[in-house]
């Protein structure tokens, strides 16, 4: 079967942050670029993200790029590659300044400069103080900083294709990656996007969870379409739970609003974060917070009915404040915990939040796989960035912020390697290979034509609450082992799903059920990960490993999707200019 | 609870019907997108736009109960039974609940929605005043859902022409940006018979607005603008 075949110089897959933060770059630099993005771009995830962007602007009092830097490899629990962290702090005031640039609406100080809050693990003079890192617009920053990149790229020309769904990846007998396979969702039809340089930009999988602070549109593309070409998944055992999200309806509230000086509080009425974390109490890091709030309801000090949450007390604030620091954050508390946080407290809840792993890459976006004995060795061709990548800036735990600074950072810097790459390559594309829509058509082929199969929102429900119950906050050796039983049972159901729906017009349905093959194969490489990991590092915390062990598991893990093979690699622990940050106990 | 649902796949149907639905709601169902979800669940031909589920992605703008509004902050226990629901009106139904926004999107991007600044960026950010940037409340926090424009009767009857409430709200976003231009430039392409005086102040934008914008104000502010410079 024969399909069109779009030619490109630049591909992305995604239209969030870092993918238009990329084709921006890409459109400057005069090259011929395709957006492909499942949503309108201004729906991409990114438009959630409330509290921040971290970049030490210093404009509130003394910050430094070393600080930063310092914090985010704390914050990684010393998984964090420190040459890509210091990589990532070092250009964060250059894209923040950047952004505003391009007009984003940052709140402002008297003196004009963009206003920065606190924000947890960000501390002055190497955990000294909490710091005031965080530039913000309101607790709407991810919305300005999204609509403000499309606007960016409207003004550049960019060229999107709105509501086509990524596939497959193209990949040629030699490994070079050539593009992508899409659906166009408003008419059914496949299509091949061929590229010199191809960047996955697709986010995280937080749908893999039951309860998530992500959006539907949270499958993990990117990290199934790789996985399905023999890419490995780098470190996929660490989510974050991010401390409040609101009980019940899964809706994140922004740490904003512990950086503006609102706190937890127990059935007793106790501020127990000044226990766990003496100096930096509610802005410790969110693994820290996360662990004590489950700890805090597993000892029977929850609140509520089932004593399952805890309270998040922000009244004390002023109704000023909340009004023009969080506007949105009173908004959803209303909407969906009922409470008007000027008078009363708001029920939170940890929930899942960000996937710290991904796609392996360096900091220059190229992504790397073990080959002919180096670890490390790029793959021609293909680039990610944001959530969807791993580069390693997170390590075993985000500081919140810096998912933002992340996306900007990489985004560009994938960017950058694209275009060196694409202009290295010469004027001609490499030869598609001659069947390079098979193994798509194939799959929605046996989709549109099984019977007798399995129900897609069954299998999925099945898949979200086995991930629920046996990869939380907390982790346990037999739950662990059954959950890969589980995960690996229901990636055999999902081979066999089935639609009713046969229509050819923006069949939802149909990009369910391929969501779903995606979705599958990272929860299976966190769940088999999480498994093989034993130790507790940041996210990952079990209860028959307590510690971290750096003599034996100080190390990156892959995850190849071929019979659940397993692979490690060294942790970069040289910077790219200063000296070496080495692994001590964490304390806030 | 029940559900009267307007369907349409040019695939199979000559024009569109309504279906009714009865499901019953699980105990965590609380918005009217939780009850579409639900329904999708039973009957996977069900087609809508939905991502975010919290009102900041715009995705699921549709007319509920003859209301445009967003599914996912919609609440169950505030809506009437039977349930209506429509597509937005006004634009071309590509199936169910899903509309061809191209008309929508093309009036946003015919008024620049960039900040035009041509000037040497600083090294550092541009300077603005907290008074200077609280210009932009009520105006930034645009999730383009629609819900105002396909609202406005003067859209519908021209939406190639008339601007419409979301792209002139943006519009004045710009305008009211200290840091923008370009403010002679916008209006001069405003100033139309249709562009923005198709506006008829019907108000029906800051009606079901739902993020509590008021697009009237902002088209006020356009044509004060216009006068006073015509002075």
């Amino acid at each position: 079967m024969t399909v069109p075949v779009r030619k490109f110089d630049a591909v992305i897959v995604g239209a969030g942050g870092s993918g238009m933060r990329a084709s921006l770059e890409l459109a400057k630099a005069g090259l011929r670029v395709a957006v492909l993005s499942k949503v309108f771009p201004t729906r991409s995830h990114t438009v959630a993200a409330q509290g921040g962007v971290g970049a030490a602007l210093g404009n509130m009092g003394e910050d430094s790029w070393l600080w930063h830097m310092y914090d985010t490899i704390k914050g990684s629990d010393y998984l964090g590659d420190q040459d890509a962290i210091e990589f990532m702090c070092r250009m964060a005031p250059e894209v923040v300044i950047e952004l505003e640039h391009y007009g984003m609406p940052f709140d402002r100080n008297e003196n004009g400069t963009i206003y920065q809050r606190p924000f947890g693990g960000h501390s002055q003079n190497f955990g000294e103080r909490p710091v005031q890192r965080s530039c913000c617009a309101a607790d709407r920053t991810g919305h300005a900083m999204l609509h403000t990149l499309y606007q960016r790229n409207v003004h550049a020309r960019t060229q999107f294709f709105v509501e086509w769904m990524a596939l497959d990846l193209i990949r040629d007998a030699e490994g070079h990656v050539l593009g992508v396979t899409a659906l166009e969702m408003e008419t059914g039809e496949i299509a091949i996007f061929h590229a010199k340089a191809t960047l996955f930009a697709t986010g995280g999988a937080g749908r893999i969870f039951h309860s998530s602070t992500n959006a539907f549109i949270n499958t993990g593309d990117g990290l199934g379409m790789a996985a399905r070409a023999g890419i490995p998944l780098e470190d996929m055992e660490f989510w974050q739970f991010h401390p409040t999200g609101v009980a019940g309806a899964g809706v994140l509230i922004t740490e904003g609003v512990r950086g503006e000086g609102g706190y937890l509080l127990n059935k007793n009425g106790e501020r127990f974060m000044e226990r766990y974390a003496p100096t930096m109490k509610d802005l410790a890091s969110r693994d820290v917070v996360s662990r004590a709030m489950a700890t805090e309801i597993k000892e029977g000090r929850g609140i509520g009915e089932h004593a399952d949450h805890v309270l998040l007390k922000l009244d004390h604030l002023g109704l000023e404040t909340i009004e023009k620091r969080l506007p949105g954050i009173r908004e959803i508390a209303l909407k969906f915990a009922n409470v008007d946080p000027v008078k009363d407290p708001i029920p939170v809840v940890p929930t899942v939040h960000y996937q710290m792993g991904g796609i392996p890459t360096n900091y220059h976006g190229e992504v790397i796989v073990p080959a002919g004995g180096n670890p490390e060795t790029p793959v021609p061709g293909f680039y990610a960035a944001g959530e969807c990548g791993c580069a390693s800036i997170h390590g075993a735990n985000r500081l919140g912020t810096n998912s933002l600074t992340d996306l900007l950072v990489m985004g560009k810097s994938a960017a950058r390697s694209m275009i060196a790459f694409i202009a290295a390559s010469g004027r001609e594309h490499r030869p598609l290979p001659n069947n390079a829509a098979d193994y798509s058509i194939g799959r929605v082929n046996r989709l549109d034509s099984q019977a007798g199969g399995e129900d897609v929102s069954e299998v999925r429900g099945e898949m979200q609450r086995s991930m629920q119950a046996h990869c939380g906050v907390f982790r346990f050796p037999d739950l662990l082992s059954a959950g890969v039983e589980k995960i690996r049972a229901v990636s055999e159901r999902v081979k066999r799903t089935q639609i009713k729906d046969k229509s050819k017009v923006f069949n939802t349905a149909r990009i369910k059920a391929l969501e779903l093959d995606n979705l599958v194969e990272v929860a299976r490489a966190t769940m088999v990960l999480a498994n093989a990991r034993q130790e507790s590092r940041g996210a990952h915390d079990r209860a028959d490993f307590h510690s971290r062990d750096d003599v034996n598991w100080l190390k990156h893990s892959l995850w190849y999707r071929d019979a659940d093979r397993l692979d490690y690699k060294p942790v970069h622990l040289k910077p790219l200019s200063v000296d070496t940050f080495q692994p001590k106990a964490r304390v806030y | 609870m029940k559900f009267r649902i307007q369907r349409y796949d040019p695939d199979k149907d000559a024009k569109p019907y309504m279906q009714d639905y009865d499901v019953a709601m699980g105990p965590s169902d609380r918005m009217l997108l939780d009850a579409l979800v639900r329904i999708k669940s039973v009957d996977d031909t069900l087609s809508l736009r939905r991502s975010c589920r919290e009102g900041v992605c715009g995705s699921d703008a549709m007319n509920i109960n003859g209301k445009n509004g967003l599914a996912c902050i919609t609440k169950l226990d505030e809506v009437a039974e039977p349930v209506v629901i429509k597509p937005l009106p006004g634009l071309p139904i590509i199936r169910d609940l899903i509309v061809d926004m191209t008309h929508f999107f093309a009036q946003y991007h015919s008024i620049k929605p960039y900040l035009v600044n041509d000037e040497p960026a600083p090294e550092k950010e541009r300077l603005q005043s907290p008074e200077q940037r609280a210009e932009l409340d009520g105006l930034y926090e645009c999730i383009l859902c629609a819900c105002c424009s396909t609202a406005c009767p003067s859209f519908w009857w021209n939406p190639d022409k008339f601007v419409g409430p979301a792209g002139l709200l943006n519009a004045y976003r710009f305008i009211a940006d200290s840091r923008d231009l370009a403010t002679n430039e916008r209006l001069d392409d405003l100033e139309d018979p249709y562009r923005l005086f198709r506006c008829h102040t019907i108000m029906n934008c800051v009606d079901v607005c739902p993020k509590g914008l008021n697009p009237t104000l902002a088209i006020g502010r356009i044509k004060e603008l216009m006068v006073k410079r015509a002075v």
